[in-house]
């Protein structure tokens, strides 16, 4: 008995060590993304300095690089994403928590998730093939004739309709974003306690007013935070983007025109550079585009974190 | 009566704070007293000075007692008096959360279980603990039994078969799973579990049984066939039982420790202090005036 | 009517506005899962024509030639299978970490704050900084580079939901496990993990699901491969980036095969996800 005794306290140590290694490893990789970034960068930030940020400037025959580019599309289609997903999840975890009859609710659910999960390429490859085309035959000639002439707000909308550009990306991204936002959403409109909205619909609110009035305040931190998390997968996103962007190193005003991300811009360049100011840009590219996602996903922890604290107080 | 021995021979013990070699020789009295004396074999477990804390909270004050081999003692009293918090300290079972510890004594058999550096899984061997919700391992009835025996003997598969048909037959639930022995012990009703939780702690044939509210979260039949199990079971176990349910008490131990915001009022023959209690707050407790 | 004493005027006006306010939500409802039905469709209506048994059996083809998507097919096997291989246990082991050993610290803390965003990182970041550690040591892409990507996807997720489940085996059955004498990782191995063992692995099934369909950490690890590979020392042809060089060529027939290759993968994802959602115990959405 005694030896046995000794192997388990052995054993204990030895399992001890080993889940608190691996869990060390989580921090080193992101540790060691840092890093290796950073180290990849040097030769272009060294080169370009802060400059690299505010610089159109994109020549690989004479190596002169600069991010804003990338950066401005980056935005802009994450930009087109929320303002068009937002709403729509709002709507649908709306719809899903009050309105949907009990039948249909895991149905729908289950639906949305599934939206969710389809890998990214596939809806790059249905935009190319399906959407683009039919933005570039209606919906871009309907704007420009409608709206082309407005001085101003015109200029968002001129161009060629070719049907890829920075519009097609960002509506691509909603739909890609919207079901994840959704889920979120309906996730944190569960968690109110049935009390609270059964008295509000006692007192004769309406199921607006009631959303709007009780439910929402009272999740406001963690669909923020939600709304975060939708936002860093925006930014982040790379096959849908890259498939409909139209790979153009050009800031237009217009909408209707091709353009690139930061994402878009590795996945069709970084192969294909050559020579070591080229490679270490597109790596100067990829730093700036993970600490932008890093400092909106730490955000977004940050205020889900907070919600917890509070749900924590509050029961 | 052996309880008034019991607290007699205690006082005349000086508990000191000193090395390990101090105590045990002070425990070598203990012995030679015991041995003169007789009856003082009858004590399985003596608490000298016990006091626990969570974090920063004090829980149990200064706490001795003697528990009588063979006997089932009863800890009563209302929530929150501490009495769970102190059937956890023969087991150590409180180790499991960093924030909690205790000091004093607890001898068994002689030695100090609270002392640094015993070995837990050595000590869990000989005290088995039954606790309140049932707690069948998400595995088949006979591996649950099994898991425990494997713990400390290697045997051969005819001779785990005997155990296990042993340590059901002892828990009084063989007849009722012997055909069931490969099915999940998650399966059962909630009576069974909690006798299969008892045949899984027998099963590794310790000295002294903890039961915590081992009954309250069954059914009134269930509930019975557990104390008539207790009363089959003090003959070959040392049994401590936390109830709050005082008819329980009554009916199944033979001594009974009555416990208030983690103090130790008043120790004695159950009979005895149910129908002539010493002290008016145990006097209060148990004709109802608070609970 | 039931008599009142307030405003009716008002009252008709929040009802029209609620009215209004549900109608939209049924809208975005439609309008969301519009687009589901519609991908689908088109996913299933293209590329269920271009489904044939050459796709199992033939390597990819240069433009204009008869072939299959065979060799993409075997790669993304392998890519996803050592790429799972890679993360899981790491993954289990850590979340067996900050459930079991280190729950309420403050380093604790730190790694799942940690481990969140490495979740939501964008997955073309993994590869690039795979790109800078692998295949620039070793001088060339290969399936290890392309898998070690891939793990780098699925340890967070394996970490997160191992964490997740682990902590929902209430505290009674290890104590019942303790209370026997079983060192803790008995308690842990034995006891703990058989109790959460279905949560957990719906957990690696999500994370399977989730990295059999990712491309861009591929493009600069695994890269891609006209022919078989023989080991996974070379580059490796995989099904996602076959997918993105062909989707983006002139080549009709070229684009037949991304439509067969893009329906393969939607089918096997969303079977996995229906088989982990309808059949085992499913983790709140990991976010």
């Amino acid at each position: 008995m005694d030896m046995s005794l000794k192997r388990g306290a052995v054993f204990d140590k030895l399992f001890y060590h080993s889940t608190r290694l691996c869990a060390f490893a989580v921090l080193l990789v992101i540790i060691a993304i840092i890093v290796t970034l950073i180290i990849g960068a040097w030769p272009a930030l060294k080169k370009f300095g802060f400059g690299f940020l505010s610089s159109t400037a994109w020549n690989p025959v004479t190596e002169e690089f600069g991010a804003l580019v990338s950066i401005y599309g980056t935005l802009l289609t994450s930009a087109i994403a929320m303002a068009i997903g937002v709403p729509v999840s709002f709507g649908i975890a709306l719809f899903i928590t009050e309105l949907c009859p009990v039948w249909l609710k895991r149905p729908i659910g289950i639906a949305i998730e599934l939206l969710a999960a389809i890998p990214s390429i596939i809806y790059g490859m249905w935009g190319l093939f399906i959407l683009a085309p039919l933005f570039g035959d209606y919906v871009e000639p309907w704007f420009t004739n409608h709206f082309g002439d407005i001085p101003l707000l015109g200029a968002l909308f001129s161009g060629p309709p070719m049907g890829i550009g920075v519009a097609t990306a960002g509506i691509i991204l909603a739909i890609m974003v919207i079901p994840f936002m959704a889920a979120v959403m309906r996730d944190m409109f569960e968690v109110v306690p049935a009390v609270l909205k059964e008295s509000a619909y006692g007192i004769g609110a309406t199921t607006w007013e009631v959303i709007y009035k009780v439910v929402l305040p009272y999740t406001k931190i963690g669909v923020v935070g939600g709304i975060m998390l939708g936002l860093g997968r925006a930014l982040g996103e790379t096959m849908a983007v890259t498939f409909v962007i139209g790979n153009a190193n050009r800031i237009n005003a217009s909408l209707f025109m091709p353009g690139n991300t930061i994402s878009s811009s590795l996945a069709n360049q970084f192969n294909e550079a050559v020579g070591e100011i080229y490679t270490s840009s597109l790596i100067a590219l990829g730093l700036i585009l993970f600490l932008i996602t890093f400092i909106v996903l730490a955000l977004a922890k940050l205020l889900l974190y907070r919600l917890s604290k509070q749900e924590g107080s509050r029961t | 009566m052996n309880s008034d021995k019991a607290l007699f021979f205690q006082s005349t013990i000086q508990p000191t704070n000193g090395s390990d070699s101090m105590s045990q020789k002070e425990i070598k009295q203990k012995d030679i007293t015991d041995k003169i004396s007789g009856e003082m074999n009858d004590i399985k477990l003596s608490i000298i000075d016990l006091d626990f804390y969570y974090g920063k909270f004090h829980v149990l004050h200064k706490i001795s007692m003697d528990i009588l081999v063979n006997r089932v003692t009863a800890f009563i009293g209302p929530s929150g008096c501490g009495k769970s918090t102190l059937l956890r300290c023969f087991n150590r079972i409180y180790e499991l959360y960093p924030a909690q510890y205790a000091t004093g004594r607890i001898l068994l058999d002689g030695y100090d279980i609270l002392a640094k550096g015993e070995n837990l899984n050595l000590l869990r061997s000989k005290i088995g603990m039954v606790f309140q919700k049932p707690t069948p391992f998400p595995m088949s009835v006979y591996n649950n039994i099994a898991f425990g025996v494997n713990l400390y003997e290697r045997l051969s598969r005819r001779k785990m078969d005997e155990r296990v048909e042993w340590a059901l037959k002892k828990a009084a639930i063989w007849d009722e799973v012997k055909d069931k022995l490969q099915q999940t012990g998650t399966a059962l009703s909630g009576g069974q579990q909690q006798r299969l939780c008892i045949a899984r702690a027998i099963a590794i044939k310790p000295e002294i049984l903890l039961l915590d509210e081992p009954a309250s979260a069954l059914d009134p039949i269930s509930s019975l066939k557990i104390e008539e199990l207790i009363d089959e079971l003090k003959k070959d176990y040392t049994i401590v039982i936390v109830t709050h349910n005082m008819q329980q008490a009554a009916r199944v131990s033979d001594y009974t420790a009555f416990l208030y915001l983690g103090k130790l009022i008043e120790f004695d023959d159950t009979q005895r202090m149910f129908t002539n209690p010493r002290k008016k707050q145990t006097e209060d407790y148990i004709t109802g005036r608070f609970g | 009517m039931i008599q009142s004493n307030f405003d009716i005027k008002l009252y008709r006006r929040r009802r029209i506005f609620n009215y209004v306010v549900l109608f939209v939500s049924v809208l975005t409802t439609i309008f969301g899962l519009f687009w589901l039905v519609w991908l689908l469709w088109t996913l299933i209506g293209q590329g269920f024509q271009y489904l044939n048994l050459d796709l199992f059996f033939k390597a990819t083809p240069p433009p204009g030639s008869n072939g299959g998507l065979a060799n993409a097919i075997v790669g993304s096997l392998m890519l996803t299978i050592v790429g799972v291989l890679i993360g899981t246990p790491m993954g289990v082991l850590a979340g067996t970490y900050l459930s079991e050993y280190a729950r309420y610290s403050k380093l604790a803390t730190l790694i799942r704050f940690v481990n969140d965003i490495l979740l939501s990182a964008p997955s073309i970041i993994l590869g690039v900084f795979v790109y800078e550690i692998v295949v620039i040591s070793t001088g060339h892409f290969s399936g290890w580079a392309g898998s070690l990507a891939l793990s780098l996807i699925a340890l967070p997720i394996v970490v997160r939901t191992t964490e997740d489940m682990l902590r929902l085996v209430p505290n009674s059955v290890r104590e019942a496990a303790a209370a026997l004498g079983a060192p803790q990782w008995k308690v842990t191995i034995a006891i703990v993990y058989r109790a959460a063992q279905s949560g957990i692995l719906t957990g690696i099934l999500l994370a399977v699901a989730r990295i059999s369909g990712e491309t861009a950490p591929l493009l600069f690890t695994a890269l891609n491969n006209q022919f078989w590979s023989h080991t996974m020392n070379e580059p490796i042809a995989n099904l996602p980036v076959v997918i993105f060089q062909f989707a983006m060529s002139p080549y009709d027939d070229w684009q037949h095969l991304a439509w067969a290759g893009a329906l393969l993968i939607t089918f096997s994802v969303l079977t996995l996800n229906i088989i982990v959602r309808l059949f085992l115990r499913t983790p709140k959405s990991s976010y």
